[in-house]
């Protein structure tokens, strides 16, 4: 069967064969560079119309259906939009670091792409620590946010970004401890074993109770991670009129709207590797009819499929929930969401060590 | 005494200067800002995310509609009236034909009576359907007003039929209405009742259960009933600090002393309370619009009223109660045929004076989760 992996294997043994080792690995740096930027700039065309087409769906409205097919070209004219529309640079605002910000941000959102594994073998660089890299690069962007809200010399966006500092680094703790409660059970921080242990069942079902309470708080926590809403303070429309990014404008402020979108990929991605089984189809105990019958799906659609579908609930929450204020937010962090996932991990490193688990 | 508030330099400076000693900072919410709802400005002074003052600026859109009504005849100033409190133009132009009908004692025909009270309840449970699609975004939730709009959208073409007009209506006219109602109005306003009794569930469901809107809310905002009293709050925003003060009942007008209502008191005095007050008011309105959609009496719809109408000398006061509370109207008359001097007592002045002392020493997004519960107009404020 035609897969993804066969065809990085053919083009990588195709590679070698032809030129010599280094020129080889400087064109594969190439290909992988050309397909993530490709990937990115996809991503965020698809996510923000789909994004669109969800809340019109909540809204009673129709969303974008002007620009080709049903609105599919809707994204693209408004990128086209920005990348024309003049960058403004505030007077009185720090130039060096008012245009240094949106890079920042945008150049983390494509690192943390590297360990995601899109299909069985297609994964830019499965290194052994992958996971803590996703945590660790992740919690660098705040300092884009920060600097793009001290710079820019305006008030609101001094005030979304204070508020987005405190809040990504709190929330770092309980995504933090959820992905350790399935570390525990996994052993192995690299993204393709934590794949591998989920061939006969997926975490979320295999973890008992322990593994649903981890997913809620992971789901809830990247949700405030990406600034998305109900913990979107950091733009808090009606407050802060557009929060950190108030005085970007163009191709400045598409940035940082791709380095959302694509944040919530990833964070979903995450999401969908370490309880959904990744790339893994669903496997039912020894239905071997079933599970044969699943195996044939390709396993780059169960990737996309499960990540969209955790982007649809975090869609959902966007369009459903009013806002958190800043200090009740804080609390939920402190005071609930991480006594809980420390609480939980305790329990998970039980089940794993008694061997509780499927 | 009149003192002008430090409004920031235009000049572009740094930050870090605009901090004062305190390390308080001030910042200008609006006349620009998605929250405002209209032009008004405040002055915020902030420490951190706590707020230290409010200081709301006015004049924005003032277009001096008390000075301009001196020179429009007792038929022509009550068009104007609509352009003021937009979302309550039927209550607005009632007060104003009340006070000339008083002047004149003109004796208003019993179905231009019913016809009014009907017109006056479905504007506001349109001014408060808007309100709530408002409120819910203040707060951040952002589908809840689509699905306001909806609803509304059903009372404007009711609105559309009978008066000609969607928003500015000047329908009523002194001794009755304007024109007679449309053959539809009956059908419409009945399917419209039915329609909106299984909606305002939804709207329960959607956002008052709601956990997170009722964090925003509880115990935010808290003005007590003798603020309440002595910033001279009125409507829901009175009514919530367990004030009550509904014209309706205490000064009965037209027919609302024959109705079956209920004054919808709460006691928390907080954003929740006003919140209640005005979904309960809408139940309150939709089973007003019940009791008289079968029972519009045949007969006149205007009273015979003279070509030119002239007040005699002098001093005419008359109320009505807005979506938002107590509208005034007062007329000096010099026996001419415009009005010597005019002066409207707009409910949402007196309401938003109090907004300061009821956001002092919350946060930002509760400023804006009160000033949403205060539902404020600002050509209503801001004559």
């Amino acid at each position: 069967m035609l897969s993804l992996e066969s065809i990085t294997n053919s083009i990588h043994a195709w590679l070698n064969n032809t030129f010599n080792p280094t020129l080889a690995l400087l064109l594969e740096f190439v290909i992988v560079g050309t397909c993530a930027i490709g990937l990115f700039t996809v991503l965020g065309l698809v996510l923000v119309l789909m994004e669109r087409k969800v809340s019109a769906y909540m809204q009673i409205r129709l969303g974008p259906n002007r620009v080709g097919y049903g609105g599919s070209m809707q994204t693209l004219a408004d990128t086209l939009k920005l990348a024309v529309k003049e960058g403004l640079t505030p007077d009185g605002a720090d130039k060096f670091l008012f245009n240094l910000a949106p890079f920042i941000v945008i150049i983390i959102s494509m690192l943390i792409l590297a360990p995601i594994p899109f299909a069985k073998g297609f994964q830019i660089w499965d290194m052994n620590i992958g996971v803590l890299y996703v945590s660790a690069v992740s919690s660098v962007s705040v300092i884009g946010i920060l600097m793009a809200g001290w710079a820019s010399n305006n008030k609101y966006s001094l005030l979304g970004a204070m508020r987005s500092g405190a809040q990504i680094v709190s929330y770092e703790l309980s995504a933090g401890l959820s992905i350790l409660s399935i570390i525990v059970l996994t052993g192995s921080l690299k993204i393709s074993d934590i794949i591998a242990s989920q061939e006969n069942g997926w975490w979320i079902f295999k973890g008992h109770i322990p593994a649903v309470i981890a997913f809620v708080i992971f789901i809830i926590a990247v949700t405030a991670e990406t600034n998305r809403a109900p913990f979107d303070l950091a733009e808090a429309e009606s407050e802060l009129t557009a929060g950190f990014h108030t005085e970007y404008s163009g191709m400045k402020f598409a940035l940082f709207f791709l380095a959302e979108y694509v944040n919530i990929f990833i964070a979903c991605s995450l999401g969908a590797i370490l309880f959904l089984g990744g790339w893994m189809p669903l496997h039912i105990g020894n239905w071997s009819g079933f599970n044969h019958i699943m195996d044939f799906i390709p396993s780059s659609i169960w990737f996309i499929s499960k990540v969209f579908f955790l982007i649809f609930v975090i869609m959902w929450f966007r369009w459903t929930f009013p806002r958190l204020r800043v200090d009740q937010l804080l609390n939920l962090e402190w005071k609930y969401l991480l006594p809980i996932s420390m609480f939980n991990l305790l329990l998970m490193t039980l089940v794993a060590i008694m061997g509780w688990h499927f | 005494m009149y003192r002008e508030t430090q409004i920031l330099k235009a000049v572009p400076s740094n930050i870090a200067n605009d901090f004062d000693d305190n390390n308080e900072m001030i910042i200008n919410v609006g006349p620009q800002h998605p929250s405002t709802h209209g032009v008004l400005h405040l002055v915020i002074t902030l420490s951190g995310e706590t707020i230290k003052n409010v200081e709301p600026h006015l004049g924005y859109i003032h277009r001096s509609i008390e000075k301009m009504c001196e020179s429009l005849s007792y038929r022509q100033f009550i068009y104007v009236t609509s352009r003021m409190d937009y979302l309550s133009s039927h209550i607005n132009n009632h007060g104003c034909a009340l006070c000339v009908e008083k002047g004149l004692q003109i004796e208003v025909p019993a179905r231009a009576k019913v016809i009014r009270v009907l017109m006056d309840e479905l504007t506001r449970l349109a001014s408060h359907q808007l309100w709530w699609g408002a409120m819910a975004m203040d707060v951040g939730a952002l589908t809840p007003f689509f699905h306001a709009f909806r609803e509304r959208e059903t009372i404007n073409d009711i609105m559309e039929e009978t008066c000609g007009a969607r928003l500015t209506m000047n329908y009523m006219v002194p001794g009755g209405v304007m024109v007679d109602l449309h053959p539809n109005f009956q059908t419409k306003t009945k399917e419209f009742i039915a329609l909106f009794k299984s909606k305002i569930d939804e709207y329960d469901e959607l956002v008052t259960g709601n956990i997170i809107f009722q964090n925003r809310m509880k115990d935010v905002g808290v003005l007590s009933k003798e603020d309440a009293i002595s910033y001279g709050c009125t409507g829901p925003t009175a009514r919530a600090s367990s004030v009550s003060c509904d014209i309706r009942k205490l000064y009965p007008y037209e027919v609302y002393n024959q109705l079956q209502f209920d004054e919808v008191i709460e006691t928390g005095g907080d954003c929740y309370s006003r919140y209640l007050v005005r979904m309960r008011e809408m139940r309150q309105s939709l089973s007003i619009v019940e009791q008289l959609i079968d029972n519009i009496p045949e007969g006149e719809f205007q009273a015979k009223t003279k070509a030119v109408l002239k007040l005699p000398k002098g001093e005419f006061y008359s109320r009505i109660e807005t979506a938002r509370g107590e509208f005034g109207v007062y007329i000096i008359s010099e026996g001419a045929t415009t009005p010597y001097r005019i002066k409207f007592r707009s409910p949402g002045f007196s309401n938003l004076s109090a907004l300061n002392h009821m956001a002092k020493g919350y946060k930002i997004g509760d400023l804006v989760a009160i000033m949403g519960s205060l539902d404020l107009v600002i050509p209503d404020i801001d004559r």
